[in-house]
This record gives C-alpha cells, sequence and structure tokens, in this order.
C-alpha cells in the first residue's frame, strides 16, 4: 500500500507559505491512499489540472498526470474518460480556469454527466498572474485590472452547476481538511459528474482565512436533504460570493443517473477496439 | 459514349444531389469512371443547386464547363447552365414548371398522379434521364432499390412512369466492361483511410466541408469499430482528443479553416506535450465565415504555420479520394510513431466530390509507435537518439505517464532551468530528421503527363484533377508535391529540373503554394489563380492555360 509520503515527487514546491492549495494537496494525498486502502488500483487513477498555482498540484502528486491549458481541464478529462472507462478521473482547476477561461467545458460535463471528479481550487484571485479578479471575486474587488473596484457581480458556481445538471455538487474549505477530505472521498466514488467548489484563500493576493472561518458551517443530513434539488438551491442562495453572514459547506445535491460514458460508449472501449476491414462497406459503394 | 457529362439542377430542398448520385451510381454500373461535382449555397430551403456528372471510360478527377445533358427541375436551372450545353445536348425539363427546348416531362403531375411527396419529383427527373440515355428500365429498378431506403416502392412506380413518357433516347450509354469501382467522397475516404490505419475515436463539431466525415463515421460506427463524438465546440474537439490519445485512443478531428483557428490552442500543447492526434482541415473560402458551401485553397500558409512555438508537424494534401484515403492512413500512422500533430488539408471540392475509388485497402494497415518495453522506470519524456520516447499509457502497472503542456524534464515535471529546456527543444526538433528519414520511404511527388515536357503545372490538393487532363492534351508535365510540411525539397527540385517555365496552378489568391517553394529557391515564372469558390473546370484551365503559353 502506497503512504501519504511516497505519493510526494522531487518536484520542488513553489506555493506561498500559507496558500491554501496544501489544504487541499494533502487532503487529495490522504483521499488517494484511503481509497486505496479500499480497492483502488493507483496505477488507473488519472489526475488533471489547469494553469495557474493550482496546477502545480499534479507536478507534486506520484500519479498520472495530464497538466493541461489554462481553462481546458474538463475536455481532457472527457477524452481521458471516453477512450478507456476503466481510468478513475480527477480535474483540478482554478477559479480562473474553470469559471473564466473554459467555462463552457464546465456546463458541458455538468449537463453531459461524465463520470469524472471536478475540483476547483476558488481563492477568487488569479494568483499566478499576480493579482486580477475572477469570475467569483466580490463586486468591487480591487486587483492589478481593476484598480478602482470590480465593476461585475460574482458569478455563483454552485448554482451554475445545479443548473447545468451536475450530480454531485459540493463545497469544501481548505482549511477545514477533514471535511474536505470526506466530500473528495464521497466525489470520486460518485457514478457521473462530481464537481467540488473548495474556497482556497491566498495568502498573498487575497487573504480570506478569517473572513471564511467565521462564516463556514457544515451541511448535515439532518438539517439539509442533498436529494432535493430545491433545497440545494436554496442553501446555494446563502452566499452570493460576495458579503454575506453564513456560508454553507458539505454536498448540496447528489442523484444518481446514467452517466455519458455509459450512454455513448454503450460497452465499448475504445483504446481497445480493434480496426475492421473496410472491403465490405466499399461494397456498399458500388 | 465513351464519355458524357450531365448536370442536373433544382432549388434547395428538390434533392439534387441525391438524384446526381444515383444517376452517378447508374453509370457507374455500366463500368464508367465517375467524377461527381455538386455546387450549392448555404441555405436549406431555396437557391440554387446543381450537380455535375460526368462519366469516363478514363479515370477522371475532375469535371468540365461544357455537359451533354441537362436535367432542370426549376427555370434558373434553364437560364443559368444553357450555355453550357455541347453540340448535339439535350435538356430534359419539368414541363409544367420550366420553359425550354428539349424533352419535357410532367415531373409534378407524375408524383401528385401516384400520391407522392413533392421531393420525389428527382426520381421522376431519374427515371426520365435514364430512358434519355438509352439505359435499360431493369438497371435503374435495381440501383433504386441498392440506393433508396424510404417508400421504394413509391419511388420505383414514380420513376417507370416517367422512364415510360420519354419517347426515345437522345444519348447511348452503353456497357463499358470495365470493372465496377466504388464510388467514394473525398470525406469518406478520409474516414476510412483513419480507420484503416485504427482509428478509435474520431471527434468533430459540425462545419462545412468537413461535417460529412462525422456523419459517415457516426453512421457506420459499430461497422467501422469506431466511437464518434460531437462535443461543445472546437476548442473541446481538441482537447478532447488529447485527452483520449493520452489515454491511448487513436484519434482525429475535423474541421474547416475558422473551426481549426479555435484548435491551435491544442495544437501547441499537442507539440509540447508530444501526443498525437490527426487534424482534418477541409478549406472553404475565408476571411470570416467567408462563403462556406464553395471552394478554396486559402488555408496552406495557415495550417503550416499554425501554433505558437516550435514544433514539428507534417501537412499532407491528397488531389483525389485515393490520396485521401492513402495519406490519412499514413497521417495516422505517422502522428503515433513520431507523437507529433499531422495534418490533411483538404478542401470543398476533394471532400464533397465523389470519385471512382480505386485504391487497395489493404496497403494501409495500423503501423505500431514505439511502446515503452517495461524496463526501469518509465520516463514519458525520455530523451533519445531520434527524439522519439517510448509510450505508455495510464493503467499500465509499471508506469506512472506524466504528459504537459509546461516545459519539462524527462518525467514530465515542470522545469524552468535553461539546461532542461535546451535539451528538450532540442529533443522535439530532432523528430523533424527522424520525420523526413521515415517521409522518405513514401512517394511525397507525384508528376504526371510528359516527362520530358519543359513546362510544368505545379499544383496541389483537388486541383491535380483539371491540371493532368489540360497537361495531357497539352503536352506538359504536372508535379504535385503531397508532403507539404516539411517541404520535400529533394524530391521536388528533381521533379523540377530540367523545366524552364513553371505555371503555378491554386485555388487562392496570392500563390501560397508558389511562396512557400520560393523559401527554397524555386522560382515560379507564371500563375493562375482562381478565387471565386469555384474549383477548375478541365476546359476552363485549359484555356487559362493556352493564354499564358500563348
Amino acid at each position: 500500500m502506497t503512504t501519504v509520503k511516497e505519493l510526494e515527487t522531487y518536484a520542488q514546491n513553489t506555493w506561498c507559505p500559507g496558500c491554501g492549495n496544501f489544504g487541499i494537496l494533502n487532503s487529495i494525498r490522504k483521499v488517494l491512499v484511503d481509497l486505496e486502502e479500499e480497492g483502488l488500483d493507483l496505477k488507473k487513477l488519472v489526475l488533471a489540472s489547469g494553469i495557474g498555482n493550482h496546477a502545480k498540484i499534479v507536478d507534486y502528486i506520484k500519479v498520472n498526470s495530464f497538466y493541461s491549458i489554462h481553462g481546458r481541464v474538463p475536455p481532457p478529462i472527457t477524452g481521458i474518460k471516453l477512450a478507456n472507462p476503466d481510468l478513475v478521473v480527477i480535474g483540478h482547476a482554478g477559479d480562473g480556469d474553470a469559471y473564466g477561461e473554459g467555462i463552457e467545458h464546465l456546463i458541458f460535463s455538468a449537463k453531459r454527466n461524465i463520470d469524472v471528479t471536478f475540483i476547483v481550487h476558488n481563492n477568487q484571485v488569479y494568483g499566478l498572474t499576480t493579482g486580477q479578479f475572477t469570475p467569483t471575486s466580490p463586486a468591487g474587488f480591487k486587483g492589478r485590472s481593476t484598480p478602482g473596484g470590480s465593476p461585475e457581480e460574482p458569478l455563483n458556481p454552485i448554482e451554475l452547476m445545479l443548473s447545468s445538471g451536475a450530480t454531485f455538487v459540493a463545497r469544501g474549505f481548505s482549511d477545514k481538511p477533514k471535511h474536505l477530505q470526506l466530500l473528495m472521498k464521497a466525489a470520486v466514488k460518485h457514478q457521473g459528474f462530481a464537481f467540488i467548489d473548495v474556497l482556497q484563500p491566498c495568502f498573498t493576493f487575497f487573504n480570506t482565512y478569517d473572513f471564511y472561518n467565521q462564516r463556514v458551517y457544515e451541511l448535515t443530513d439532518k438539517a439539509h436533504d442533498s436529494s432535493d434539488r430545491e433545497a440545494a438551491f436554496a442553501r446555494a442562495g446563502e452566499w452570493a460570493y460576495g458579503e454575506g453572514e453564513r456560508i454553507p459547506i458539505g454536498i448540496f445535491y447528489q442523484v444518481t443517473k446514467p452517466t455519458y460514458d455509459e450512454k455513448l460508449l454503450k460497452g465499448r472501449i475504445p483504446v481497445n477496439l480493434k480496426p475492421v476491414n473496410i472491403r465490405s462497406i466499399l461494397e456498399k459503394h458500388i | 459514349m465513351e464519355e458524357l457529362s450531365i448536370l442536373i439542377g433544382g432549388k434547395a430542398g428538390d434533392g439534387i444531389r441525391q438524384a446526381g448520385q444515383t444517376l452517378a451510381r447508374l453509370l457507374n454500373r455500366f463500368g464508367y469512371r465517375i467524377f461527381f461535382y455538386d455546387d450549392y449555397p448555404s441555405l436549406i430551403r431555396g437557391g440554387h443547386n446543381f450537380s455535375i456528372i460526368r462519366a469516363s471510360k478514363k479515370k477522371i478527377q475532375a469535371h468540365k464547363e461544357k455537359v451533354d445533358l441537362i436535367a432542370a427541375l426549376n427555370q434558373d436551372t434553364v437560364e443559368k447552365h444553357k450555355h453550357r450545353l455541347n453540340p448535339g445536348g439535350v435538356i430534359l425539363y419539368d414541363s409544367k414548371k420550366v420553359e425550354a427546348q428539349g424533352v419535357g416531362i410532367d415531373f409534378m403531375g407524375l408524383v401528385k398522379e401516384s400520391e407522392g411527396a413533392p421531393i420525389m419529383r428527382n426520381t421522376a427527373a431519374l427515371g426520365a434521364l435514364a430512358k434519355v440515355l438509352n439505359i435499360e428500365w431493369e438497371m435503374l429498378e435495381r440501383v433504386i432499390k441498392d440506393t433508396i431506403e424510404k417508400a421504394v416502392d413509391l419511388n420505383l412506380k414514380i420513376a417507370q412512369s416517367a422512364y415510360n413518357q420519354v419517347e426515345k433516347a437522345c444519348l447511348s450509354v452503353r456497357n463499358l466492361n470495365q470493372k465496377m469501382l466504388p464510388l467514394v467522397s473525398g470525406n469518406e475516404a478520409i474516414a476510412l483511410g483513419a480507420v484503416q490505419a485504427g482509428l478509435n475515436m474520431y471527434i468533430a463539431y459540425p462545419m462545412t466541408p468537413a461535417s460529412a466525415i462525422l456523419h459517415y463515421l457516426a453512421e457506420h460506427e459499430d461497422d467501422l469499430g469506431v466511437v464518434t463524438i460531437h462535443p461543445e465546440s472546437e476548442i473541446g474537439v481538441a482537447l478532447m482528443a488529447l485527452g483520449a490519445a493520452y489515454a491511448g485512443a487513436r484519434t482525429m478531428v475535423g474541421t474547416s479553416g475558422g473551426g481549426f483557428a479555435l484548435m491551435t490552442e491544442a495544437l501547441s500543447l499537442s507539440g509540447q506535450g508530444e501526443i498525437p492526434i490527426v487534424f482534418i482541415v477541409s478549406q472553404r473560402p475565408g476571411p470570416g465565415t467567408g462563403v462556406p458551401t464553395y471552394t478554396m485553397q486559402g488555408d496552406l500558409s495557415f495550417v503550416i504555420h499554425s501554433g505558437h512555438g516550435e514544433f514539428a508537424k507534417l501537412v499532407l494534401a491528397p488531389g483525389d479520394a485515393e490520396e485521401a484515403f492513402y495519406l490519412t492512413g499514413l497521417a495516422m500512422n505517422l502522428a503515433w510513431k513520431l507523437q507529433i500533430p499531422c495534418f490533411v488539408l483538404s478542401d470543398k471540392h476533394l471532400s464533397e466530390s465523389i470519385f471512382s475509388f480505386d485504391a487497395d485497402p489493404d496497403k494501409v494497415k495500423p503501423e505500431d509507435p514505439l511502446l515503452w518495453d517495461g524496463q526501469g522506470e518509465y520516463k514519458r519524456y525520455l530523451d533519445t537518439q531520434n527524439g522519439i520516447s517510448p509510450l505508455a499509457f495510464p493503467g499500465n502497472p509499471a508506469a506512472m505517464v506524466k504528459a504537459t503542456s509546461y516545459e519539462h524534464d524527462e518525467y514530465g515535471i515542470t522545469t524552468e532551468e535553461s539546461e532542461q529546456i535546451v535539451r528538450m527543444q532540442k529533443k522535439r526538433l530532432r523528430k523533424k530528421k527522424t520525420m523526413e528519414d521515415e517521409l522518405a520511404r513514401y512517394e511525397q511527388v507525384k508528376v504526371y503527363g510528359d516527362p520530358e515536357s519543359k513546362t510544368v503545372l505545379l499544383c496541389w490538393g483537388s486541383t491535380k484533377g483539371a491540371c493532368i487532363e489540360v497537361a495531357e492534351e497539352l503536352g506538359l508535365k504536372v508535379v504535385q508535391p503531397l508532403v507539404l510540411e516539411p517541404l520535400p525539397i529533394e524530391p521536388l527540385k528533381k521533379a523540377l529540373s530540367g523545366a524552364d517555365k513553371i505555371i503555378d496552378i491554386e485555388v487562392n489568391t496570392t500563390g501560397q503554394l508558389a511562396k512557400h517553394v520560393s523559401a527554397y529557391g524555386i522560382c515560379i515564372d507564371d500563375m493562375i489563380l482562381r478565387f471565386d469558390g469555384r474549383p477548375f473546370t478541365v476546359d476552363f484551365l485549359l484555356e487559362k492555360v493556352k493564354e499564358v503559353l500563348s
């Protein structure tokens, strides 16, 4: 069995001390080790990432990975899963990636219910390009591209994913790793598109540790029925990524539906498909 | 007759292409070689559509302006095309809708009599055409049964009543006693070539004139053993294909210039990540939306120079269905052998025209890429002498496979160290030499016409058919490079040696091939360019070449 330590690579970690990404990195490593104990073959696991500080995560974990380009995590992970549905695929993306550059792909992943996990490292700021507003930055956010304050209202990704047809919609907080690990594990086990928006403070450009710690509360089965879409929307509306008193974290919504890969492939495994002879097809052209 | 051309025209929604294809099939059964050209505007109802079916005893890959028979389902067809009629030519027309001299049959009346749908006028036209061509009813009956899927009896009834209305034949088709060949469009040949080279997944967003590749593969998915996907956008298409290839699936994407513009980001990732992918780019007139359903060779420079950063790519340009088949197979095999992006550059004229297809399917088969032998620790980007790193795929119990868009070390971990950057840039560049060595095994430049002639028609892609016939008529030589990047300098210079006049023939505004070869010291003496969205026909080009030579 692999240990958390053994999942580390020799790559030098270049995140700022205090970066919320550490909470996500440590959690996913722990979750992978736990899942392996429960029977997951880590050689069949593929991690993917976009571009930004979040994306370095694939350099830091010793498993198969696809380090994609900005905004383009959903398409390659969809391609990987469709080419070989035996693989277990987890995509990581930043909020700029997922909700800005590549939002069309995210919406379609949810619409299709492709069986992958998608984890957004949402720090509400572009870190690697040194501090500009993102699609989830609060209105009035003063960044280097909006020194007078962002004129845009933030997007609510939880509502977006519920509207788009995602079958697993959750929010985590990088400073609550135990809770986050439960979410990640449930997401990987979920059959269908599993989405987690992880609130992740950027220590350097947008430090939200105190803000979140004062406001987050965990959704419990007792207080929230995650199979109820209306209730999920109501919880999602409690906080719109700007001001607000209470921020729910946990599983907003989870239902089981047929997955895109099942419906499209109908049992076929493209990487194992054997070529056919086209002579009989050509005869139909005479 | 050993050669004849028939034009069938009407408005969009009249089923012109289908009637034309059935007619082509009918002539094919007599051993004729076929070239089928389809001309239609970008709309669903109205407008003016026509198809030209040219049938000949000899192999042909182009059509002519002039025709022997016009079948007119509307007045436009007569007005726009009557100047095309050869002496002795005939117009067959729908007598209640069209005024013309020739053979008038009340197609609509016959359809109504049989209680058919208005579109079945095309079947009536087909029945009348067969009689005009002196073809036995039984032959047409068989072809209709083989071709039409719905309401076969009704269609047969309408065709036969139209057949019987024609009093006498005007032209005479006879059996040429040649082997019947499959009729295959350029797009179908591309699809079949890819399948034969082991295609697993075809991913595309609809865009004319490449859409028919998607339609054909989707329709025959199970027979061909291919999975087809239509994603959200061309950006999604290309990235999805790279993910699938990383997982080990042989993958191809297809589009036209505008769609390919969106894929260039992924193309560059394929260069850095060394992920095999085949791009089909079927050109149409640009810039912008341009003229969606017409033809142009305007994207050669764009494709050759596409993608940011420097990396090896292969661009192949077939000129007919057989080349489309072989070269798509080659593109697939070399994409995997070299782990690079490979292109098949087509255009509307090649993609949507239909050819008598005489390729040998067994000449294309999936060739294995260099696979990891399982020894030692796997390095996805192992630095090797020829630049090719052995492939392994996720799921391999002994390998950790890390693909990346970042500059990286041999394991695929990000690096910004100068030595590592230089090493990896050089490793990737070495693949260009490996590619050139590999290509040397194949015919890269074709020569037609009189090999001794000092006048050369230089062409690429779909213009070859017209060029060959003009050269045969005038005793000239044709040189057609099949590989456009990396340009096969030596074979090309050899093919052009001894020429004292090189006439470059292209369907674009600036002569992009001429510009491309001039960088290697090949000087063009004259250019004949057409850029009205229409392809060169044999007789049109003949006049142009004569003007240049006079």
